[in-house]
């Protein structure tokens, strides 16, 4: 498993949301780093032109040099923009440029620098901005699956069937729902929907829960992803990576007690 | 007591209220517009016979599944007649 070599074949994810503030990148940090270490060759790509966040969450600011416009403007070769993450073997970032806009960069141009990167990576993650508009439509050009991240509130539960709709229409067939931020304690009260309830709603397959933890604020603070850590999050994070490469993982049963707990209101409500 | 547990818990109106908005969201369809389908066809099969117009319900479902996705949408129409015969 842990070999640096490429294996044949690149698999192109975007995470998205619609929604911001949901965990797009957070999610995209810790899938590409989880991967890397079960020895994949991965390339992040940040696609959230001006408002560049991934290098922050990799705590890799301090390296950038060139960027994803630089790039498309010819200022730079493709090689020269991607970072080398030195903590993990074969993981890369390709940072955005934060003092530009979106329209520095079109779908067209995004697809050729993929198609670039295809060659020399097993997964090339694109981090997607929230939103519906270009950045949406940069991100999802040249990707071949998607993983949507939403929370367990009304807001981003519509703003992700939005993106569903608009990923459909783009003709994508591998679509993935990642509920993050779950609060068992609220589900249990009956004061957030459950994950089952999410999905049933979205009608997307599920691919990972990724419970509310602190921890991701310490390890974003750190720049650190806390992929496969002993954490909440970081085991969640783990299930989705080994998921991801097509392994069965049982869901861990966040929901455990809830059907008790469900039973015993389900008698005050026949009441 | 008793109305305190017969309240509906907050999980159970956020499905509700998005059950309902995303059968419009996904359909491109505003309940405005829904409200004047429902007018026109009202006016429509009343020069024919007498219907119930408070229970009739129109809605936007999709065909087949529960949730729908990538399902076409149907137009379902259920209207009680009050008499067959014309006026």
């Amino acid at each position: 498993m842990e070999n640096e070599s490429k294996q044949p074949g690149c698999e192109v994810i975007v995470v998205t949301s619609g929604k911001g503030g949901v965990g797009k990148t957070t999610t995209s940090a810790n899938v590409g780093t989880g991967l890397a270490k079960l020895g994949k060759k991965v390339c992040l790509i940040d696609t959230d032109i001006g408002l560049r966040n991934l290098d922050v969450v990799m705590g890799l600011e301090n390296r950038i040099v060139y960027n994803l416009v630089d790039v498309v403007e010819g200022n730079c070769r493709v090689k020269q923009a991607l970072i080398r993450d030195k903590r993990y073997q074969g993981l890369y970032l390709m940072p955005s440029a934060q003092t530009r806009d979106k329209s520095a960069v079109s779908p067209g141009q995004m697809v050729k620098v993929i198609e670039h990167l295809k060659e020399q990576f097993d997964y090339i993650i694109l981090d997607c901005p929230a939103g519906i508009e270009q950045g949406f439509q940069n991100a999802i050009a040249g990707a071949d699956r998607a993983l949507i991240v939403t929370t367990s509130e009304v807001s981003a539960i519509r703003d992700a069937d939005r993106i569903v709709g608009l990923l459909e229409a783009n003709g994508f067939k591998q679509m993935d729902l990642i509920i993050n931020r779950l609060r068992m304690d609220m589900v249990r009260r009956g004061d957030m929907m459950s994950a089952t309830d999410v999905v049933d709603i979205l009608a997307v397959p599920l691919i990972g829960i990724v419970p509310d933890d602190e921890n991701v604020v310490i390890s974003t603070n750190q720049g650190e992803p806390l992929v496969g850590s002993d954490s909440p999050a970081g085991i969640a994070y783990a299930n989705i990576v080994q998921r991801v490469l097509g392994r069965e993982v049982p869901f861990v049963n966040l929901e455990r007690g809830i059907s008790f707990w469900t039973k015993v209101t389900g008698i005050f409500h026949k009441a | 007591m008793l109305q305190f547990f017969r309240k509906k818990s907050s999980c159970q109106v956020a499905k509700d209220r998005l059950k309902i908005l995303l059968i419009s969201d996904r359909v491109n369809c505003s309940p405005e517009v829904m409200e004047l389908i429902k007018a026109d066809i009202t006016k429509v099969i009343s020069k024919y016979m007498k219907i119930d117009t408070g229970n009739m319900d129109i809605q936007i479902q999709t065909k087949g599944s529960k949730s729908g996705r990538g399902k076409t949408p149907v137009l379902y129409a259920n209207i009680p007649i009050l008499d067959l015969h014309t006026k």
